[in-house]
Parts: C-alpha cells; sequence; structure tokens
C-alpha cells in the first residue's frame, strides 16, 4: 500500500480552510480573523522548521545531538510549567519544584519505555525525541494543573488548614484533602483521554500511523503503549510534585508556610 | 502551669507570661497591637524566638501536635475543612447532648457548615476545641459577633472548662467580659505586655 504524503499543493488547499474562516470572521465580524491567521501561520512555520530540525538529527544519528534537542525541550517545558503558576514557591524551588520534577519524571519515564522498546542504537533519535516529547507535554500538564491547583488552594484554604493544625493534625494529615484534589487535577486530563480512547475520537497518534499506512491493530498496540506511558509519567510527576509541595509549604514543628509562596 | 520565656516574632516581644490551672486571663490591644501574634506564637503556629513551657515541659521538646493538643488556638476567623459539620468532631461524638449546651440543634451534625450563622460557626469552633486533652486555651475574640443569649451560653461553656482546670488566655475588646470571665488583665501596647487594672 502506497502511503501519500501531501505535497504543497494539498497543504494549500488546506490553507483555504482558513481563509474561508478568516474571510467568514471579517464578514461577520467576529474579530478572530488576525488571531486565526497568526495562529495558522505560526504552526506552519513551527512545523516545518522542526521537520528541518529533525531531519538534520535523525541524519546525524549523534547522541550529542540528542541531548542538545533533549535539553531545549526540558527548558521550554520548566519556562511552561512556571508560567502557568498563579503562586510560585519563592527561592530555588520556585525552579525546583515543576520545572524539576516535570524532567525527572520524563527522563524515568522515556528511559524506562527504551529498556522495553530496545531502538538500535540505544539513543535513536527517531525513538528517543518523539517519545521524549509525548511524555515531557502529558507530564507538564499534570504537574503544572497539579502545583497551581495546590498552591491556589493553600491560599484560599488556609483558615481551614490552620484550624486543623490549630487542633493538633500533623502537616500531612492537615494538607491531605488538598493534596488529593490538586492530584486529581492534575490527572483529569489523562484519565479522560484514556477513558474516551477510540471512542469518542481516534487518538491523534494512531491516526497518523493510520494515515502513514500501518495496520490499524499496530497502530492500536502502539497507542495504548503510549498512553499507558503518559498516564505513568504524569501521575509519577504530579504525585512527586505535591508530595515535596506538602514538605515545602509547611515546617517541622508542623506549621503552615504561606511565607513560602510568592506573594502577588 | 503554662509560662512563655522571651516569645518573640516580628514587631511582638519579648512576651514573659505564666498562667495557672484554672485560670483565666484576659488581653486586650489595639488592633494592630499583635494579640493574634501572640496567641499563634503560644500555640507554636509561626516561626518565633524564645520557648513555652506546660507543667515545666518545652513545646519545643515536644512535637507541635503533642503540644497544640493541649494548649489549643481558637482562631477569630473559623475554619472548616469539610462541608458537613460532624467530620470536625472526633469519630463516636454524641452531638445529642453537646450541640444543645451551645444552643444549636443536635442535628446540625448532619447540617452543611454554610447553612449555619456566623455565630453558630464560632460557638461550634470552639466546641470542637474542648476536648479532654486540652488544659489552656488561646481564644482570639470567641464572642464577637455574637448576640447577649450567644454571648452567656459561650461565657457559660469557659466557666465550665475553667472549674475542670483548663487556663485560658482570651482577646477581648469587652472589658466587662473581662471583668466577668478573669482576675487578671493584660494589654498588649508597643509590642509588649502589662498588666492593668479594669
Amino acid at each position: 500500500m502506497s502511503t501519500p504524503v501531501p505535497g504543497a499543493g494539498e497543504l494549500a488547499l488546506a490553507g483555504t480552510l482558513i481563509l474561508l474562516n478568516a474571510g467568514l470572521s471579517l464578514l461577520l465580524q467576529l474579530g478572530l480573523a488576525r488571531e486565526l491567521l497568526v495562529a495558522a501561520a505560526r504552526a506552519v512555520v513551527q512545523l516545518l522548521l522542526v521537520g528541518l530540525v529533525l531531519r538534520t538529527v535523525f541524519h546525524l544519528q549523534s547522541p550529542w545531538l540528542v541531548a542538545a534537542v533533549l535539553l531545549a525541550m526540558f527548558a521550554s517545558a520548566s519556562y511552561e510549567v512556571l508560567s502557568r503558576q498563579e503562586r510560585r514557591f519563592v527561592g530555588l524551588w520556585r525552579f525546583g519544584l515543576g520545572a524539576g520534577t516535570t524532567v525527572l519524571a520524563t527522563l524515568l519515564v522515556t528511559g524506562f519505555a527504551l529498556l522495553a522498546l530496545q531502538p538500535e542504537p540505544w539513543f535513536s533519535p527517531q525513538v528517543v525525541i518523539p517519545l521524549a516529547g509525548i511524555v515531557l507535554g502529558s507530564v507538564m500538564n499534570g504537574v503544572s494543573v497539579s502545583l497551581n491547583a495546590f498552591n491556589t488552594g493553600l491560599v484560599r484554604e488556609r483558615a481551614a488548614i490552620e484550624a486543623r493544625l490549630a487542633l493538633g493534625a500533623t502537616r500531612y494529615a492537615a494538607l491531605k484533602p488538598m493534596q488529593r484534589s490538586a492530584l486529581h487535577n492534575g490527572m483529569i486530563p489523562i484519565i479522560n483521554q484514556m477513558s474516551a480512547a477510540g471512542i469518542i475520537t481516534l487518538p491523534g497518534m494512531m491516526t497518523g500511523q493510520i494515515l502513514a499506512g500501518m495496520a490499524p491493530l499496530d497502530a492500536a498496540k502502539y497507542q495504548i503503549l503510549i498512553l499507558l506511558l503518559l498516564s505513568g509519567a504524569a501521575g509519577l510527576g504530579a504525585l512527586a510534585t505535591t508530595v515535596i509541595a506538602v514538605w515545602r509549604a509547611t515546617d517541622e514543628r508542623d506549621r503552615l508556610r504561606l511565607d513560602r509562596l510568592e506573594t502577588r | 502551669m503554662l509560662q512563655t520565656q522571651a516569645l518573640r516574632r516580628l514587631n511582638v516581644g519579648p512576651i514573659d507570661l505564666s498562667l495557672e490551672a484554672g485560670e483565666c486571663l484576659s488581653l486586650m490591644g489595639a488592633s494592630g497591637a499583635g494579640k493574634s501574634v501572640l496567641l499563634r506564637m503560644i500555640a507554636d503556629l509561626d516561626p518565633h524566638a524564645g520557648d513555652a513551657t506546660l507543667d515545666g515541659e518545652r513545646c519545643s521538646a515536644m512535637p507541635a501536635p503533642a503540644w497544640r493538643r493541649q494548649v489549643t488556638y481558637v482562631a477569630a476567623e473559623s475554619g472548616w475543612w469539610d462541608p458537613l459539620v460532624g467530620p470536625h468532631f472526633p469519630a463516636g461524638t454524641d452531638f445529642s447532648t453537646l450541640l444543645p449546651a451551645v444552643a444549636i440543634a443536635p442535628e446540625a451534625a448532619s447540617w452543611l457548615v454554610s447553612r449555619l450563622s456566623t455565630g453558630e460557626r464560632q460557638r461550634l469552633a470552639l466546641l470542637r476545641a474542648l476536648r479532654p486533652a486540652t488544659r489552656v486555651l488561646l481564644l482570639d475574640e470567641p464572642t464577637s459577633g455574637l448576640d447577649v443569649d450567644s454571648v452567656a451560653l459561650v461565657e457559660t461553656l469557659l466557666r465550665r472548662e475553667l472549674n475542670r482546670g483548663v487556663a485560658i488566655l482570651m482577646v477581648t475588646h469587652d472589658p466587662a467580659q473581662a471583668k466577668r470571665l478573669a482576675a487578671r488583665h493584660i494589654e498588649l501596647h508597643a509590642g509588649l505586655v502589662s498588666e492593668i487594672d479594669l
């Protein structure tokens, strides 16, 4: 079976849909045209650039180049996690928590997957980069949502937490409900994604593989592997993040230390 | 029974206080003088310098939860960690005798906290702090915003605790109430406490 690769003509045809949308928006004065066109242009440029970079990286097959690409991915994910926090920890924990746990969980789960997949060579950029990327995205969401829910929750529920502490609860008992709900928030997207997989939507990766000519069952197996990795990674990252956040937001005398969060 | 040694935090201190079993001490002072800061220091709820002892046992030498089960702070603004009233009390609590003591219906145990009035919440917050292990109560305006009848109920409750040997350090803005409950009165001014006559 031939695998049709879209050429410039097909892409231009798809692009007319965006133009049509933008035109309608202008006509109806919906104020969306500009935003839509900019976003579409960004997607085109960004994806073509990534394609070019990856082509070079795949061609050179250098472990150092793979490491450099991973580093760049981790840096931008760390920035993303940080920028999604309404209330950040002060000092080094500002970066250490969230960004640190995101990178650690990603490395751990990607390494685990590489052990299972046994690519040749082990640092094969064709496997490592997309795998680390998709795992990183999932961990980043889980961690940033959990951490943000936790920290804003601490401030909101301060009176309730301190009431428990004042009555003699340990810091772990007093913060348990907060930790639980923060974790829940962080895990909902991946749980929804797994529940809906195949019924409501065909996951993007599986769709791409089927379009590219892979047998549906093989594509399904790949998708299952990825979903399990993603949920494992997001869960691990979010759990580690909330455990450290509980520890850091309190002290050894079981006090709530909101002074360790930035004031806005 | 309770003694504080050079407690200091922010603009408050050094504070040396002593409180005997069954004694009530009233604490007055302008808003922002640091009355809550002082009570929270005694309960070890904020980082501070100095130490406190209960029957000679140092706060810093025992786990903080063990200290707070004996030396319990009740904030002016009550906090609730469950939507329902019941879970804020220990399992097996007999609400049928407990709640009427503060003029709240026994069925309230299964109500939502949000259904209670501010005054009812304040009384329940005090009630849940009265446990067998409690030796010292640090009360931050326990009757502010309560009507006359509720104030009388709370004071009766507090007298019962005093008779049981519990010591009370109470922030109040009402000199009449201070006189009704406490034999000694202190004022916090410029970070230091001094005994006053009412």
